[in-house]
């Protein structure tokens, strides 16, 4: 049998992979890429702490479909604004979008 | 069990038996039978394109006034065996720059995502690849991976017409994705289940009596999703030269062509499954291999309707394509899928009201729902005709007539 | 060892291999394949968790929706097919530094709690799922609210999207 400790321990490093990934990538669709793993690790932590600990409620499902539907909604956003950024800047690297900061 | 009954696990068991009798563990013993029967279905779908090739030549000779093919066996059956000799011997020839890993992933994610609805297609009550309880949900997913591989084709050629080509196949696929999964959604509410054998268990009356409109759509959009004719832009054969599969030959350019034929084959098996009541006929409960005859019949009514279709229209264009999901398929299907909700609780609610027999009320509801989809066509032809083009009639307006122009007055005496 | 373990053993490989060539790959398409693969990985666990449900949403909407999305953005964001330059900043020890501390904390958290060895309780039943689960997001007192917000997000993220990336008409 598989205890919780084994999922638990795969989504904490799927999720360090993904904050290494946001935080270390130049390309801004790269940064989202790192984006999806976390919020994929987050979702199969909900899922298996539903699966482990209250099998019989519905808690953890409904939480991980909210969060299916948020992840989708945050990718197509950042990936519009990835693209109209690009029209106008050509660039797509994230170190070159300063010009807010004196 | 016996053999009549239950034919599948009838041969599971004694195979497995076999197998621990040699001496392996239980887990084994399932492992492997799992892995031979994920193999024989596999096997099983590709023998069937061979079939189909053969007869879709053989269709479109005769629609066109000529033989087709008929050298190589009799009436010509065995023309797909040179066909793939031919195919098999040919080079490989990869455009420079080409990325090796996306080229050869793409036929092959073209392929299986075809292959993988085969395994939740029921042949009799008993003999399914596997019956999960998310079959419909399952079929749009693996949609969605064929898309995939068209984009990886597209992209990896290193060929900007490739590329093009590759947009316009996957914005035509994904788009006709929505009318599909919304069509796909009636059986699911008239059947109150999403595994694929549990609705065809529920054709007590045929879901294309209760909803010929949903099986309409769903028809229209798998015939889009596949690229068949009138919506076969993604390969116009005589405008793109072959789109995003243009720089694959041999083989790999042959596993595009069997997908696309077994796709259509495929669809056509969906829509006798999903809406004209899949296996079910007369007998079929008892023995399952007459289930299994009653399913293929009804899937080559099907398939001969596709084939036909696409010999006798003419091709889209991409605008018209669009538009016509757009604006019309995708409003009706969602129109009919709030209709076909409201009617069905409707009638629930109310049905305990009147004294009726109950093997009646299948029919009862059949009729109900049939009743709503006219009412909803009549509505959508009336909306339509709104728009029709009225051409003024031009009545009698003076033509201009061309007249000599007058001589200056000094020419004359 | 049983079987499970050792499957479960090999996915985890595969789709964590699969991660960390998502964010080390030069290349922003075969960046975008790894990530198909982990999330295929992820789909595996799904149903390895009783919850096959999942596991074909995440197909559908992860593998067959967003990751064509990236594949699209990457497409349409570069001049050349191939990438030239190194593809981190100047700051990935301290990206590195920072994931490892993170790691090592949740670990020392979970280590502490009581509850972090337990075995799966067995499901009841597992047909009646989708239903609940569909009865449970329409359910006034249950978890109407959130699916509506949802689905709030989901028509505003649609339209600014459209709206953000569409071509302004000259």
């Amino acid at each position: 049998m598989i205890p919780l400790s084994w999922y638990l321990i795969f989504a904490a490093i799927l999720f360090c992979i993904g904050l290494y990934g946001v935080l270390v990538r130049k390309n801004a669709i790269a940064i989202l890429m790192g984006i999806e793993l976390m919020l994929n690790s987050i979702n199969i932590n909900l899922i298996a702490f539903w699966r482990y600990r209250s099998p019989d409620g519905i808690a953890g499902q409904a939480f991980a479909i909210i969060v299916f539907a948020v992840a989708a909604a945050e990718v197509a956003v950042g990936l519009a604004l990835i693209i109209s950024i690009y029209r106008r800047r050509s660039s797509v690297v994230a170190d070159d979008m300063n010009m807010l900061k004196w | 069990m016996n053999f009549l009954s239950d034919p599948v696990n009838f041969i599971a068991n004694w195979l497995g038996n076999l197998l621990l009798g040699w001496g392996m563990s239980q887990s084994v013993v399932n492992v492997i039978l799992t892995f031979i029967g994920a193999f024989l279905v596999g096997v099983f779908g590709f023998s069937l394109v061979i079939f189909t090739i053969w007869l879709e030549r053989k269709l479109y000779g005769r629609i066109q006034d000529r033989l087709g093919p008929n050298r190589v066996g009799p009436w010509g059956v065995f023309q797909t065996f040179p066909d793939m000799i031919k195919i098999f011997t040919k080079e490989y020839i990869t455009p420079i720059g080409a990325d090796k890993v996306a080229y050869n992933l793409a036929p092959i994610l073209s392929v299986s995502a075809v292959l993988l609805v085969w395994a939740v297609i029921p042949f009799a009550q008993t003999i399914v690849g596997t019956d999960v309880n998310v079959g419909v949900l399952y079929l749009v997913a693996v949609g969605g991976i064929g898309a995939l591989g068209i984009i990886l084709a597209g992209w990896s050629s290193n060929n900007k017409y490739s590329l093009l080509g590759a947009f316009r196949a996957v914005a035509q696929i994904i788009s006709y994705e929505i009318p599909m999964v919304l069509a796909l959604l009636v059986p699911v509410l008239l059947g109150r289940s999403m595994g694929v054998n549990s609705l065809v268990n529920a054709q007590s009356v045929w879901f294309v009596i209760m909803s010929p409109i949903a099986a309409l759509i769903f028809f229209t959009s798998s015939m889009a999703e596949t690229g068949r004719a009138p919506f076969d832009l993604l390969e116009a054969e005589s405008e793109l030269v072959a789109g995003y599969q243009t720089e694959y030959s041999g083989l790999k350019f042959g596993m595009f062509y069997v997908g696309e034929f077994l796709h259509a084959f495929t669809i056509s098996a969906l829509t006798a499954t999903l809406f004209l009541g899949g296996w079910r006929g007369p007998w079929a409960e008892q023995i399952p291999i007459l289930g299994v005859a009653w399913l293929f019949i009804k899937t080559f009514i099907v398939y001969f309707v596709v084939v036909l279709i696409r010999i006798s229209m003419p091709r889209l264009r991409i605008d018209q394509m669009l538009n016509f999901n757009w604006k019309f398929l995708t409003p009706v299907a969602l129109i009919l899928l709030i209709s076909t909700a409201i009617v069905d609780k409707l009638f629930f609610i109310y049905i305990p009201g009147f004294q009726i027999m109950d093997s009646l009320i299948p029919w009862i509801r059949a009729g109900v729902h049939l009743l709503m989809n006219i009412i909803i066509v009549l509505i959508t032809v009336q909306i339509l005709k709104s728009y029709r083009i009225t051409a003024s009639r031009v009545v009698a307006q003076p033509r201009p007539v061309a007249v000599a122009p007058e001589p200056p007055a000094s020419v004359i005496s | 060892m049983t079987l499970e373990q050792i499957a479960f053993i090999i996915v985890a490989i595969v789709t964590l291999v699969a991660g960390i060539s998502v964010v080390t790959s030069r290349n922003l398409i075969h960046s975008a394949l790894w990530l198909i693969l982990t999330l295929f990985g992820i789909a595996i666990y799904y149903v390895f968790l009783n919850a096959g449900f999942f596991a074909v949403i995440q197909v559908i909407v992860y593998i067959g929706a967003i990751a064509i999305l990236f594949i699209f953005a990457s497409m349409l964001t570069r001049r050349v097919m191939q990438d030239t330059g190194p593809q981190t900043n100047s700051n990935w020890w301290l990206g590195a530094l920072i994931s490892l501390l993170l790691f090592a904390g949740i670990i020392l958290i979970f280590v502490n709690w009581q509850g972090f060895t337990t075995s799966a309780p067995d499901l009841a039943n597992s047909s009646g799922q989708i239903s609940q689960l569909g009865l449970a997001l329409v359910s006034p007192d249950q978890y109407l609210l959130p699916f509506e917000l949802a689905s709030i997000l989901l028509v505003a993220g649609m339209i600014g999207a459209i709206f953000v990336a569409g071509e302004k008409k000259q």
